[in-house]
């Protein structure tokens, strides 16, 4: 059990730090987005397995109550995480194509093609 | 509705200290409760009293997703990007799809799905004058230049269907 919990905590840093790497290994807004929003979620969420694993552990030998808090409290930071972080991620990334910051080395942009064709016909 | 009783239980979860909850608490979920209820009925007025978004049967799909595709997709798409982290290739794009979903809980769970999985990020969505949504994907492997929906996220958008419209 004590393995499973290292293990867990082993691979969350790990995507936290991947995570952390792609803000600086990628070259525009949107692909960083990409890095900090996948990476550090789920990275997170192993973290958390870690700490409900570790609560169950000791609700399991000790019968204490708050271990059980702290289980459930750990999967309630992993629901508000998934529902805020994609987001937050997609209100940046829109706010940024709005304020005219286009995506580096893109092959293709149908989102500023289809703004410039409304514009056209609404000027 | 839904608000409603989200947010009490949520509060007694929260408030759960291990050993079985006060009447008092129960209490102070239920008036709180109240209070968010009350406060967000100037978005949906018309929803204030309805059954939406409690439907069992559709919260029982809602897990099978969430623990099923939507975790595996999850698992392949970290491994992706983090491949891409390391390696730096990348050749990413906007492009255009049409969903065909038309609620706003389905866009939602859709567009949060698309987010959280393989290499794409939603950007902007706006209504299709023929009819659906239109979301418009980052994508950090273009492949394709005016791609299918299956090409880019699989099976999300079936489910997305099935569980929210």
């Amino acid at each position: 059990m004590n393995a499973l919990i290292i293990l867990f905590l082993i691979v969350g840093t790990l995507f936290n730090f991947l995570g952390t790497v792609a803000l600086y290994r990628f070259p525009d807004v949107y692909t960083r987005l990409h890095g900090t929003t996948k990476c550090t979620t789920f990275g997170s969420i192993f973290t958390s397995a870690a700490v409900v694993l570790f609560a169950l552990q000791k609700l399991a030998s000790s019968g204490e109550g708050r271990f059980g808090t702290l289980a459930v409290h750990a999967v309630i930071a992993v629901a508000a995480l998934l529902i805020t972080n994609p987001t937050g991620a997609h209100a940046i990334a829109r706010a940024a194509h709005r304020s005219g910051i286009m995506p580096k080395f893109a092959v293709v942009d149908r989102l500023a093609e289809d703004q410039k064709k409304k514009g056209g016909v609404s000027a | 509705m839904v608000i409603f009783v989200f947010s009490v239980i949520v509060y007694l979860l929260l408030a759960w200290s291990g050993n079985g909850i006060d009447m008092a608490e129960v209490i102070i979920g239920i008036v709180l409760g109240a209070i968010l209820a009350f406060a967000a009925k100037v978005w949906n007025p018309r929803k204030f009293f309805s059954f939406y978004g409690l439907n069992p049967a559709r919260w029982g799909m809602f897990i099978i997703y969430l623990f099923g595709p939507f975790l595996l997709g999850m698992i392949k798409a970290n491994l992706d990007v983090a491949m891409r982290v390391i390696t730096g290739k990348i050749r990413p794009g906007i492009v255009r799809i049409n969903s065909g979903l038309k609620g706003t809980l389905a866009t939602t769970m859709l567009a949060n799905s698309i987010t959280l999985t393989p290499g794409t990020l939603t950007v902007d969505i706006s209504e299709d004058p023929e009819g659906g949504n239109l979301f418009y994907i980052h994508w950090i492997n273009v492949t394709d230049e005016n791609p299918e929906e299956g090409l880019v996220y699989g099976t999300f958008g079936k489910w997305a269907r099935r569980v929210a419209e």
